[in-house]
C-alpha cells in the first residue's frame, strides 16, 4: 500500500477552502442515520464529538476516567496560540505557519501546519463564545504573552490553567449534546480493540472498568483522540492512566505508526527525586518569559544559590542565544539543560537540575505581577517542593512530555484504516519533530472543531457502509482475542509487580532513547526491552480478578503494550541516521551542538506497518515537500 | 529540603464486591519518604500489599498535579487531608509525623455510591453539568474574540469562579452532602460573563433543580465546602447562585 497524503492542489492558502468545496456533504436530514465512536474527552476528542453531534450525528464518547472532564488536556498549563495579532506585532497567520514549520525542525506537511494557522483564529473566537475566561487587559481585551520558539506575543492564557478552561469549554458543549441525546458518554471504558468489517473500521470493543465485562460497539466510522504514549517512560508529566493501548492495536490492525521516536522532553519539569516517584510535574513554559536559567560557572560548584555571586552564574541560554535568550524552543533549552548537567554544572542534590530563577522579575516588576501571571504555578512548586520559588530560585529538569508521533494520517485526519480517524497528540501530523509551546492545545482543538466535521462527512458521503451491529463475529473474535490476554496475565502468578516491569522499561528508554540517543544506545535499548518483554510474560504478578474493577489488570494491558511499542520507537530512531528536533543521534550534530539533520536522505515521514509480534515491522516513508519555506539550518542565535 | 523516613499505620476503608458493606483494614506503611505524595506513599502500600498477595486498594487518581479532579478520600475525617488549598495527590507527607495513624476514607455522601475500597461515583456532577452548565452555541462562526470588551474584574471573578475541579470535596465535606458550591461556582462563572446572560436564568433554575433530584443536600451555611474546596472556591458563588435563582424564579 502507498501513503496518499492526500494534499489538496493549489496555492498554500487556497488549499482549505478548496478541499471544504470539494468535499461531499452529508445531507442534514441523512446525518442521524449516522453513528460515530470518538474514543476520548481530551480536547480534541470533546470538542469532535460535541461538534459532530451538533450536526446531526449520533455520537457515542467514550473516556477512561470516571467524567469526560478529567482527562489530560486538563493540565495544560501555559497557554494556547493563535495568529490574531491582535499585540500588533508583526504576527500573521504566515508567521506562525513558519515558526511551527522551522520550530518542528522541518519535519511537518506544509499544507497541514497553515492550515491549523489558519484555523487557530477561529479557535480563540469559538472559546471565548463559550465563556472560557481567558486572561484580560484592564481595557477588557485578550491579553497575550510569548512562548519558546517565537518573537511575537500570540499566546492566549487563562492564568497556568489555560487546559483547563479551554477543556472545560469543550466538556460543556459536550455535555449540552449529551443532554439533548445527541452523545452518549461511556465513563470508565477502556478501549482494548478496534473492529474492522470488509477492511473498514466499524467498531471497538472496550473493557467496562468496574464490571470487568467486554463491550462492543459498532459504528460508521471510528474517531480515535486518545493522546499521546510518553508513559512509556514511566516518568513523565502526562496523567497516570495516558498510554498507547488503543492506538497500538489500530496499529496491530492495520493502522501505520508515524515517526514513533520523535518524543519530546520538555526543559522545565520539577526534578526527580525519588525511586518511589510515579509522576513528573511539568512548570509552564510561560515562566520562560520571565525567568532566568542558570547554572554555576565553575564545575563542581555546590554553594546554595544565593551564595553564588552574579559574576559565578552562566545565563548559559541568554549567552548561547541572544535573539531568543530563554525562550529557545524545548528541544534546544532540554539538550542544553543536560549539556550543563553532563558538565557537573548541575545543582541541588542529584546533580540533574539547574535553576529557573525569578529575582530579577520580582525585583523589577514586583512580587504581585508576578504572582498574578504565575500564582499557581508557583503554589504547586512549593507544594512538591517544599521550597519557595519567589525566595529561591526553582530548580527544573527535563521530562517526557508529549509525543509528535502517532498514528499516520492523510489531510483528512484518516489513518490507513478506512473509517479510522486519529485527531489530537493521538496523530502524528503538525509539529514535525519537535513541538513549539502552546501548540497542543491549537491542534487539537483544530481538528476537533474545525477539521473532522469536514472530512468525516466526506468520507461518511463517499463510502458505500452496509449495516453492521456488534452481534457481528468481528465482534466476537475480538473479544475471545482479548479474554485469552486477560486470563493469561491473570494466570502468571509471579513475582514482579506491573509497576515494577514498567519502572524498568522507562529506565531503558530514558537512558538509551531520551534527550540523546546513539546507535550502540538504541541497539542496547532494543535488546534490553526485548528481554524485559520475554521476562513480563514469564513473571508478572497481576492480583485480583477479570469480573471487577481492578487497576493493577488495567496497568499490565497498558505497560505489555508499551514494551512492545518501546521497541517500535526504537527501531524508528535508528532508522533515522540524522538529528532533527526532539530526535538527537549524536553522531549527528553541527560543530555548535545543534541537531544536523540529512535533508537529502531523511525529509520524510516514517510510517510502520505492523506484521506480527516478533517481526519487524514493514518502513514505509512518505516524503516531504517543501514548496514555500526554504530548509536551513534552524538557528535561534 | 531534605527527606527523612517515618512509620505510618493505615486504617484503609475496604470495600468490594464480596464484603459490600465496608470495613476499614490496618495496614503498616513503613520508611515513608517525607517527600511522597499522599497517593505516592498508597503506591508503596499497594506494590507491598500486591507482593504478599492482598489485594491492592483501588482509589482514583490521574493528573497526579491537583488539576484533573479525579483524586480524593477523606483523610483523617477531611476531605483531602488537613492541608489547605491542596488536593490529596498534592498533599505530601512531610505534612505528617513519625509514628501517625491516618484513617483514609471515601467519599460519604448518598449522591456518590461507593464503587470499590476508596474509590466513589460522583457523576451525579456531571448530570448538574448538563442540566445547564453551558452556553449553547454551536462550533462555527462566533464572532471577533475581542468584539465584547469584558471589564478585567468580571473576568478574573468569573476565572476564580471556573477554577472548580469537580473532585466533589465540597460534598463530602458537607453535612448535608450538599453540592451547591460545586453547582454555584459554575452558574457564577457563567452569570459574570456576558456570553452567559442570555440563558442566565433557566440555566439557575434547571441546575438546582438536577441538584435536587440527583439526592444532594441543601446548604445550612457551614462552609464547611469552602473551607475543603482544593481550588480556594469561596461560599461567595452560594451566594450569587441564590440571587441567580431568586431573580430567575420571580420573574
Amino acid at each position: 500500500m502507498t501513503l496518499e497524503s492526500k494534499i489538496p492542489a493549489g496555492p498554500l492558502h487556497e488549499k482549505w477552502d478548496r478541499h471544504r468545496f470539494d468535499l461531499k456533504l452529508v445531507n442534514p436530514a441523512n446525518r442521524k442515520k449516522f453513528e460515530i465512536i470518538v474514543v476520548g474527552t481530551g480536547l480534541a476528542g470533546a470538542s469532535a464529538a460535541a461538534t459532530l453531534a451538533e450536526l446531526g450525528y449520533n455520537v457515542k464518547n467514550f473516556c477512561i476516567q470516571d467524567s469526560p472532564r478529567r482527562a489530560h488536556s486538563i493540565a495544560a498549563q501555559g497557554g494556547i496560540n493563535a495568529a490574531k495579532n491582535y499585540a500588533n506585532d508583526g504576527d500573521s497567520i504566515w508567521r506562525l505557519f513558519y515558526d511551527t514549520v522551522k520550530g518542528g525542525d522541518f519535519r511537518a506537511r506544509e499544507a497541514n501546519v497553515y492550515r491549523l494557522a489558519q484555523l487557530s483564529v477561529n479557535i480563540i473566537d469559538q472559546c471565548v463564545a463559550q465563556g472560557v475566561p481567558f486572561a484580560r487587559e484592564y481595557g477588557g481585551l485578550l491579553d497575550n504573552r510569548s512562548f519558546g520558539g517565537a518573537q511575537v506575543s500570540r499566546t492566549f492564557y487563562a492564568k497556568g490553567q489555560t487546559g483547563q478552561q479551554l477543556l472545560l469549554g469543550a466538556y460543556s458543549s459536550l455535555m449540552r449534546q449529551a443532554a439533548n441525546g445527541r452523545v452518549t458518554i461511556f465513563p470508565r471504558r477502556e478501549m482494548l480493540d478496534l473492529v474492522k468489517v470488509d477492511g473498514r473500521a466499524r467498531g471497538i470493543v472496550v473493557r467496562n472498568l468496574v464490571t470487568g465485562e467486554l463491550e462492543s460497539h459498532s459504528a460508521h466510522a471510528v474517531v480515535l483522540a486518545t493522546g499521546g504514549y510518553g508513559n512509556a517512560y514511566f516518568l513523565s508529566t502526562n496523567a497516570m492512566s495516558s498510554n498507547v493501548t488503543a492506538a497500538y492495536r489500530c496499529y496491530k490492525k492495520g493502522a501505520y505508526f508515524g515517526n514513533p521516536c520523535f518524543t519530546q522532553i520538555h526543559p522545565t519539569c520539577i526534578p526527580v527525586h525519588g525511586t518511589y516517584q510515579s509522576k513528573l510535574t511539568l512548570m509552564s513554559e510561560s515562566l520562560r518569559n520571565d525567568g532566568r536559567v542558570w547554572v554555576p560557572k565553575e564545575p563542581g560548584d555546590k554553594r546554595p544559590p544565593e551564595q553564588i555571586p552574579e559574576s559565578g552564574r552562566d545565563y548559559y541560554l541568554e549567552r548561547k542565544y541572544p535573539s531568543f535568550g530563554n525562550l529557545v524552543p524545548r528541544d534546544v533549552a532540554s539538550r542544553n539543560a543536560k549539556e550543563q548537567c553532563d558538565k557537573d554544572k548541575g545543582v541541588g542534590e542529584t546533580g540533574l537540575a539547574v535553576y529557573l530563577d525569578f529575582a530579577d522579575a520580582i525585583a523589577r516588576d514586583g512580587r504581585e505581577a508576578i504572582a498574578d501571571k504565575y500564582g499557581n504555578l508557583f503554589e504547586m512548586y512549593e507544594k512538591i517542593t517544599g521550597e519557595d520559588p519567589y525566595v529561591t530560585p526553582m530548580r527544573i529538569y527535563p521530562a517526557v512530555h508529549y509525543t509528535m508521533g502517532g498514528l499516520w494520517v492523510d489531510y483528512n485526519l484518516m489513518t490507513t484504516v478506512d473509517g479510522l480517524f486519529a485527531l489530537g497528540e493521538a496523530n502524528f501530523s503538525d509539529h514535525g519533530a519537535n513541538r513549539l509551546g502552546a501548540s497542543a492545545l491549537m491542534q487539537g482543538l483544530a481538528d476537533g472543531y474545525f477539521i473532522i466535521p469536514y472530512t468525516l462527512g466526506g468520507y461518511l458521503a463517499g463510502a458505500s457502509l452496509p449495516e453492521v451491529d456488534a452481534s457481528a463475529t468481528e465482534f466476537r473474535e475480538s473479544e475471545e482475542r482479548i479474554r485469552e490476554q486477560v486470563d493469561r496475565m491473570l494466570s502468571i502468578d509471579g513475582r514482579r509487580t506491573v509497576t515494577d516491569f514498567h519502572k524498568s522499561l522507562g529506565r531503558i528508554l530514558w537512558d538509551e532513547c531520551g534527550i540523546a540517543r546513539d546507535e550502540q544506545t538504541l541497539e542496547k535499548a532494543r535488546a534490553d526491552i526485548a528481554e524485559l518483554r520475554a521476562e513480563f510474560w514469564q513473571n508478572v504478578k497481576v492480583p485480583g480478578d477479570a469480573a471487577d474493577l481492578n487497576q493493577a489488570l488495567e496497568n499490565a494491558g497498558r505497560v505489555a503494550d508499551f514494551m512492545e511499542f518501546g521497541e517500535l520507537m526504537v527501531k524508528d530512531a535508528i532508522e533515522r541516521k540524522e538529528s532533527c528536533g526532539c530526535h538527537f543521534n549524536t553522531a549527528y550534530q553541527t560543530a555548535d551542538h545543534e541537531a544536523l539533520r540529512d535533508d537529502e536522505n531523511f525529509c520524510h515521514v516514517s510510517a510502520w506497518e505492523y506484521t506480527g509480534p516478533d517481526t519487524d515491522p514493514i518502513h514505509h516513508r512518505e516524503p516531504l515537500y517543501f514548496e514555500n519555506v526554504e530548509l536551513t539550518q534552524r538557528s535561534y542565535k | 529540603m531534605s527527606s527523612q523516613t517515618i512509620n505510618l499505620t493505615l486504617k484503609v476503608w475496604r470495600q468490594n464486591k464480596n464484603n459490600p458493606r465496608g470495613a476499614l483494614e490496618t495496614y503498616p506503611a513503613n520508611n515513608i519518604s517525607t517527600d511522597m505524595s499522599f497517593l505516592e506513599m498508597l503506591d508503596v502500600v499497594n506494590e507491598e500489599l500486591t507482593a504478599e498477595g492482598v489485594e491492592p486498594i483501588a482509589f482514583d487518581h490521574d493528573c497526579r498535579e491537583g488539576i484533573c479532579g479525579m483524586c480524593g478520600a477523606v483523610v483523617n475525617g477531611r476531605a483531602h487531608g488537613h492541608m489547605p488549598e491542596t488536593t490529596l495527590c498534592q498533599l505530601h507527607m512531610r505534612h505528617f509525623n513519625d509514628g501517625d495513624t491516618i484513617v483514609i476514607e471515601p467519599w460519604r455522601a448518598r449522591a456518590f455510591p461507593v464503587v470499590k475500597d476508596l474509590v466513589a461515583d460522583s457523576s451525579g456532577l456531571d448530570k448538574i453539568i448538563q442540566a445547564g452548565g453551558y452556553i449553547s452555541i454551536n462550533a462555527g462562526g462566533p464572532q471577533d474574540g475581542n468584539a465584547i470588551p469584558i471589564a478585567r474584574d468580571n473576568a478574573e471573578k468569573a476565572f476564580n469562579a471556573a477554577t472548580c475541579i469537580g473532585c466533589g470535596a465540597c460534598v463530602a465535606a458537607c453535612p448535608n452532602a450538599s453540592a451547591m458550591l460545586f453547582t454555584g461556582a459554575k452558574i457564577s462563572h457563567l452569570a459574570l460573563l456576558p456570553q452567559g446572560k442570555p440563558e442566565a436564568k433557566n440555566r439557575a433554575l434547571a441546575m438546582v433543580r438536577a441538584m435536587d433530584e440527583l439526592g444532594f443536600g441543601n446548604c445550612s451555611n457551614e462552609a464547611e465546602c469552602e473551607a475543603e474546596c482544593p481550588k480556594g472556591i469561596s461560599i461567595r458563588e452560594i451566594a450569587r447562585m441564590n440571587r441567580e435563582f431568586i431573580k430567575a424564579a420571580f420573574s
